[in-house]
């Protein structure tokens, strides 16, 4: 039995860390490919999360839909409703330098927080959406953890080839060459804010396809089901640690940070409860400790991004231009 | 309605909430403009110092009001141990790199306040505070004390800023940073006074908002986006536009439950945001867009 459990969680993780590398496979079309600072990953990916909730569950009282819809109409609604948030979002906001970004994406998550929380005919309030359909969720439990386990796999490999495409593409040529010299970009007739837009709202996109996949896999998902801090905060050091600008990088980052936060959870609760609580917060303390080290000791990550034709190497740190004043 | 109802219960809260507001943005103003990156542990910082206040009431056995000088102290010399330890090294690189470390420094702040103090509310001091009346008008003392060292500290900051030579240095780094340096300008010393600036206000906000609400290990976070909102209201670099930003935000969010769910409160300093970025991102007082 120890073994089936093991395996189990082995399952269970390897899920969790697919949805996780999803979020930061959209986070690096943001921040590796174009220099975009987005603080509410939490946000898109609770907007895709509950599309897909409603979109998918069956009928029920006191909300709108339950429209009961495949789950696939489900996860393509997932990422169009994220793409939607961002559109506005970014069309007012990616005229001025990332920092402007920064402080709106923290607003729109946590305005998405304050409407999930209090429109209830939609969302349910803090009781949440339940009897979300699993796909293949009709087997035994472990037989659907693995048919889940390989939709999301499935999903993340498309998602991995279709980003790495587009890195290659010429289209990633110009993110960067955008990202790295802004005015040469422009100078060079490239339409750099709309191409800005762009990024910002794949990437959202992905992120509310990552939500979709946490709410069916979930079978429910409630406003406390995630941390919104925490979930952003993860998948931003996913992204660094892993490698920014490299979605190898990204998928890597996503499964090491994943492994070290679900075992250090596990170490903490064989605390005796009244330390218990406290070691939750030593754990974020550390988590934010973390990315300072990265950003100070190793800032291209683990897998740095492949330089292309730029021999001396130069111009690896250069997120959003060249170094200002 | 009657007018005196109106300012009672909604324009008296909105000055007081928007004086705490203007203190974070006067900071943050500071910070954007000099430093030129968006701090966002900004409101984690403001909950230490009222957090540190609350320590030095529980330990020492002082009045509320005596600790505000020690929180300002302290959250100051903090502010600076920050910068010193996690921002220092990245300044040679992008801005943005130092707007994502202070995303990791928020979360390291809020975490120890956590651990120290716990995850419960807490006040300065227990018991009911009944309002004094003014011809009508009912105002409790400390939302007398909030306004008055609200306007005491800025004034303050404001004749550093215009009469000294640091003061001075520091605008001229604000204004032109390359030209500053040239003419000999430490950077070194301004970016350390930066930081006791910012970190004293910091404290005061928190503290004031501790006082005249409750001690939460959130609260600062809460206040981020109202903090920034007034920053570009006012426009990035001037101190008066931040305290009239955060005075405009404070008031436009206890006004906004005339029309719109009182949940929703928290979203004005939001749609503010937005608009005066989409309509004249220089603020109303002409700052610099970044």
């Amino acid at each position: 039995m120890e073994i089936l459990g093991l395996v189990n969680y082995a399952l269970y993780m390897a899920i969790f860390i697919a949805i996780y590398a999803l979020l930061a496979l959209g986070l690096n079309i943001q921040w590796g490919f174009a220099g975009l600072f987005n603080a509410g990953i939490a946000g898109f990916f609770a907007v895709g999360a509950y599309t897909s909730a409603i979109l998918t569950s069956p009928a029920a009282d006191g909300r709108i839909g339950g429209f009961d819809l495949h789950f696939t109409i489900g996860w393509i609604g997932a990422m169009v409703a994220a793409a939607l948030v961002a559109w506005p979002i970014g069309k007012i906001c990616l005229r001025f330098r990332s920092d402007y970004l920064a402080i709106a994406s923290i607003g729109v998550a946590e305005i998405i927080r304050l409407v999930i929380k209090s429109e209830a005919e939609l969302t349910n309030g803090a009781r949440g959406i339940s009897n979300i359909p699993r796909p293949a969720g009709d087997f035994g439990y472990m037989e659907s953890q693995i048919a889940y386990l390989a939709l999301v796999l499935g999903v993340l490999i498309v998602v991995y080839l279709l980003v790495e495409r587009q890195f290659n593409a010429p289209w990633g040529r110009m993110m960067r060459a955008i990202r790295d010299n802004e005015d040469a970009a422009r100078a060079m007739g490239k339409n750099v804010e709309f191409r800005r837009l762009e990024a910002f709202i794949f990437g959202s996109a992905l992120m509310g396809l990552g939500g979709a996949l946490f709410a069916h896999f979930n079978r429910s998902i409630t406003p406390e089901a995630i941390d919104p801090m925490v979930a952003t905060f993860l998948v931003w050091i996913m992204l660094i640690l892993g490698g920014s600008g490299n979605n190898r990088g990204a998928i890597l980052g996503a499964a090491v940070v994943w492994i070290i936060w679900s075992v250090s959870e596990i170490a903490t609760d064989q605390l005796p409860h009244e330390y218990a609580v406290q070691a939750k917060y030593i754990r974020l303390f550390l988590i934010g400790l973390m990315l300072q080290l990265v950003l100070r000791f190793r800032p291209e990550g683990l897998l740095p991004e492949p330089l292309r034709g730029d021999l001396n190497g130069r111009g690896r740190n250069t997120k959003s231009g060249p170094a200002n004043q | 309605m009657d007018i005196l109802e109106l300012v009672n219960f909604y324009i008296i809260p909105g000055i007081v909430l928007g004086s705490i507001y203007a203190l974070g943005a006067v900071g943050i103003t500071l910070v954007f403009a000099i430093l030129r990156y968006a701090h966002l542990a900004h409101g984690d910082l403001a909950t230490l110092g009222a957090f540190v206040a609350l320590a030095c009431v529980t330990a020492l056995g002082i009045s509320p009001l005596l600790a505000l000088p020690m929180a300002i102290v302290a959250t100051a010399a903090v502010a600076v141990g920050i910068d010193k330890v996690f921002y220092e090294h990245l300044r040679n690189r992008p801005k943005i790199v130092t707007v994502m470390a202070s995303l990791g420094v928020a979360l390291m702040i809020r975490s120890v306040i956590q651990v120290v103090w716990g995850v419960d509310t807490q006040t300065y001091s227990r018991g009911i505070v009944r309002p004094e009346d003014y011809f009508g008008l009912r105002i409790r003392d400390r939302e007398f004390y909030t306004v008055f060292a609200m306007l005491l500290l800025v004034g303050g900051l404001q004749l550093f800023l215009t009469r000294t030579k640091w003061g001075k240095a520091m605008r001229a780094m604000s204004d032109n940073p390359n030209l500053a340096l040239l003419s000999g300008i430490d950077n070194k010393k301004v970016v350390m006074l930066t930081w006791l600036v910012a970190g004293g206000l910091c404290a005061a906000a928190g503290y004031f908002l501790g006082l005249n609400t409750e001690l939460k290990s959130l609260m600062g976070w809460s206040m981020l986006l109202p903090m920034f909102a007034a920053a570009i209201l006012g426009g990035v670099g001037r101190v008066e536009g931040a305290v009239l930003g955060g005075l405009v935000v404070g008031i436009a969010e206890e006004l906004s439950v005339l029309w719109i769910p009182s949940e929703y409160k928290a979203a004005m300093a939001f749609v503010i945001l937005l608009f005066m970025l989409l309509v004249r991102p220089t603020g109303l007082l002409k700052g610099k867009v970044l």
